[in-house]
């Protein structure tokens, strides 16, 4: 019997380091069987991250100043702890930008380090700023941070893969949720920032989709001072049922809030007894601390252990996406980015990430399709898509914008 | 005294019946991973005859091989529970090291192999001094164990590197790490010697693994009439007594697979509870029993036929079953 034995790498590092290349070559073979990769690889993931704001509306979710970085390296750790039977490596180089800041002078020091695959937490705009830099090495960008459809539709980019889920998946999840619930007449209150007007939208648009129906719009103004620093408990008492009285009669409210100015004020503060969604109250998401389905809890656990504190959705995203990426090179035994690339978008790659079904890549958007939690952050609600709700290629593609409707142009 | 003579059988009958003990029958024990509970189904009745409380978060479970033992792991315990079949009760725990998932017992019934899932690693525990001899590292979420049937090789499933690890189970040295589908939850040795078959939940598939050169020869996907690919998520996996046939549990989709080992080819889908998970067979191949983990009941599917008999309740969140030898 040709067995093998774990001690194998150990002789293989040793070969490589003394230059004798042809033999490490040579062993290797003998070494490794059943799996795709013949040699050792050594992948250079880079993050590009831009912070986000710490004045949230609860003291819970102030975001960790290692947010979206420690998914990373988690996802980073376990893929190094499969290269280990597999024979790669991977390392991680990581730059934090100030919001506002300049991607071109911190992606031409991950492409100085030699890092063509680049996990991104950025705004729209400077995601856009970042294809383009890409573009002339040919690098690979995994947004793992903008919500934004248009990414995914008139300005999308073929060196970009969706790992977030887009707007209209988040609550197209949520919607198809509700109407299961035939909670069908929607209260809708936006904010007064550009991404709280394309959530609205987005909820216009899952509404038609499925047949849920608007009853009002309420415009909540951002016009300072309402955050938490102002300790206005007493005054938000006083305004959300003022903000939500004389409104016609509706089943729920849904909360575009993504700026977070208002919306966890409104859950029982609301002139009429009413449940809230959206923003706040049940809420679309990709993860979240109480969730532990699936095995989740075994990532979790993982998590809790590195870092000492809850994996958020953030972290989850950049968790995947270097995921992704070690799933993509043990399984082609490449590293180029056009190779993984190719991979990631055909039907042959399929990822268990711990939700109710793998995840896949839609070809024609480069959207990662996924299942969508509904928690109310404290426990899990509901996943969707529902039951009962269909698509000839998966069900999975009841969530954002299906291929017949796709603008996206590769 | 006829009538006193008889009466006395009866009653003799009963009281067997109820402890278990000297009945011809075989017992299944099936982990409620919920219940915190091993509830034991007389095979011949198919009832419930008794539920033993045995700790937190039972999910692997496997019988020595003389029959006598019933090892539960209590992941949230940290610990093996030890049931002895003839009082059904638990005597005992053994040593599992962290978390452990799943268990599988050499054909000598000296060592324990065990799963522990966030220590990416899998404990061999003797059995007769207690103690965790040593630990083997492995990939990611380790968590199906099986041992073949000569003893010699031990496998284990990992479940987040969607690896199927082989260790020489005299060494305890990894001999091979084969590449599956995404997710592999079990394995299960053919008896006959020369293949491994593994199931990957995500993927979808069974990976037909050749022991001597360690490649995938093949791999097996299934097509359930009305439900998506993606709720195919095969699971348990078990050769029937005879070698001749291997049943799956596909988990979302409710359906054990029946698949011709020669030809590779998948036969039939038996319906059964929702989430199936792990089953076993009864030491005759009369019968395959199933822990569904939603619907909280035990299916009974006739070999012979093919069909779904009975539904068992059972206790909260069934994940295993084991059926000792008579």
């Amino acid at each position: 019997m040709n067995r093998r034995n774990q001690k194998g790498w150990n002789r293989l590092a040793l070969a490589f380091a003394s230059g004798n290349r042809l033999a490490g070559l040579v062993s290797i073979s003998l070494l490794v069987s059943g799996l795709a990769t013949a040699t050792p690889l050594a992948v250079k993931i880079g993050v590009i991250r831009m912070a986000h704001s710490k004045e949230t509306l609860s003291l819970l979710d102030v975001p960790a100043d290692n947010e979206f970085l420690a998914g990373a390296m988690l996802g980073v750790a376990d893929d190094n702890s499969n290269g280990r039977f597999t024979g790669q490596t991977y390392t991680l180089d990581d730059i934090e930008l100030k919001p506002g800041g300049n991607v071109a002078a911190a992606y031409a020091s991950l492409a100085g380090k030699g890092d063509r695959l680049i996990v991104a937490d950025l705004p729209a705009a400077q995601l856009l700023t970042l294809s383009d830099l890409a573009k002339k090495d040919g690098a690979l960008i995994f947004n793992a941070g903008a919500s934004d459809d248009r990414l995914r539709q008139q300005d999308c980019r073929a060196n970009i893969i969706h790992a977030a889920p887009s707007r209209s998946m988040l609550t197209d999840a949520l919607t198809q949720y509700l109407m299961w619930k035939r909670w069908t007449r929607w209260l809708l209150v936006r904010g007064s920032h550009k991404a709280d007007q394309a959530l609205a939208q987005a909820y216009r648009n899952s509404a038609r989709k499925f047949g849920a129906k608007i009853v009002g719009e309420l415009l909540y103004k951002d016009t300072g001072g309402s955050r938490r620093s102002d300790s206005g408990s007493v005054q938000v008492q006083q305004q959300i049922p003022v903000l939500t009285q004389n409104t016609p009669t509706y089943d729920v409210m849904i909360a575009a809030d993504e700026s977070e100015v208002f919306g966890g004020y409104l859950p029982y503060r609301t002139w009429d007894p009413r449940p809230v969604a959206g923003s706040a109250g049940l809420m679309p998401t990709v993860w979240d601390g109480e969730y532990e389905q699936w095995g989740a809890v075994q990532l979790q656990n993982r998590f809790q252990a590195m870092f000492k504190r809850t994996m958020d959705a953030r972290d989850y995203l950049a968790w995947m996406s270097a995921r992704m990426i070690g799933e993509a090179v043990t399984r082609t035994g490449q590293t180029t980015p056009e190779g993984l690339r190719a991979y990631l978008i055909s039907p042959k790659f399929d990822f268990a990430a711990f939700k109710s079904e793998s995840v896949s890549v839609r070809s024609w958007d480069q959207q990662v399709r996924q299942p969508i939690l509904l928690s109310d952050g404290r426990s899990l609600v509901s996943v969707s898509p529902q039951r009962g709700y269909l698509n000839p290629n998966s069900d999975l593609d009841t969530l954002g914008v299906d291929q017949p409707e796709s603008k996206c142009k590769l | 005294m006829k009538n006193g003579k008889l009466v006395a059988l009866v009653l003799a009958g009963l009281l067997t019946a109820m402890s278990g003990s000297g009945s011809h029958a075989a017992m299944a024990y099936v982990s409620n991973e919920r219940g915190d509970s091993v509830s034991v189904i007389n095979t011949d009745a198919m009832k419930v005859v008794k539920t033993i409380q045995v700790g937190q978060r039972p999910r692997g479970i496997a019988a020595s091989p003389d029959g006598a033992f019933i090892y539960v792991c209590l992941g949230d315990d940290n610990s093996i529970a030890v049931i002895d079949t003839k009082t059904m009760s638990v005597i005992g725990a053994l040593p599992s090291g962290k978390d452990p998932e799943h268990l599988a017992v050499t054909p000598d019934g000296s060592t324990i192999y065990t799963s522990n899932e966030n220590d990416s690693a899998a404990s061999y525990i003797d059995v007769k001094s207690k103690k965790v001899l040593g630990t083997v590292s492995l990939g990611e979420e380790p968590e199906g164990v099986a041992v073949s049937a000569d003893g010699k090789l031990v496998a284990v499933t990992s479940e987040g590197s969607s690896l199927i690890h082989i260790i020489d189970n005299s060494s305890h040295k990894l001999l091979a790490s084969v590449l599956v589908g995404a997710r592999p939850r079990y394995a299960a040795f053919r008896a006959s010697g020369g293949e491994l078959w593994a199931t990957s939940e995500a993927g979808g598939t069974v990976s037909v693994i050749d022991l001597k050169t360690d490649k995938v020869l093949q791999t097996i996907g299934f097509a359930v009439p009305g439900i998506t690919a993606g709720l195919i998520q095969p699971v348990g996996i078990n050769f029937t007594p005879d070698g001749t046939k291997a049943y799956v549990s596909l988990s979302r989709a409710n359906r054990v697979a029946v698949i011709d080992v020669k030809s590779r080819q998948v036969k039939k889908y038996i319906l059964v509870g929702q989430r199936v998970w792990h089953g076993d067979f009864t030491p005759d191949g009369k019968y395959f029993l199933c822990a569904n983990g939603v619907s909280n009941d035990v299916t009974v599917i006739d070999v012979a036929s093919g069909r779904a008999l009975k539904s068992i309740s059972v206790g909260a969140a069934p994940w295993g079953v084991a059926i000792p030898p008579k």
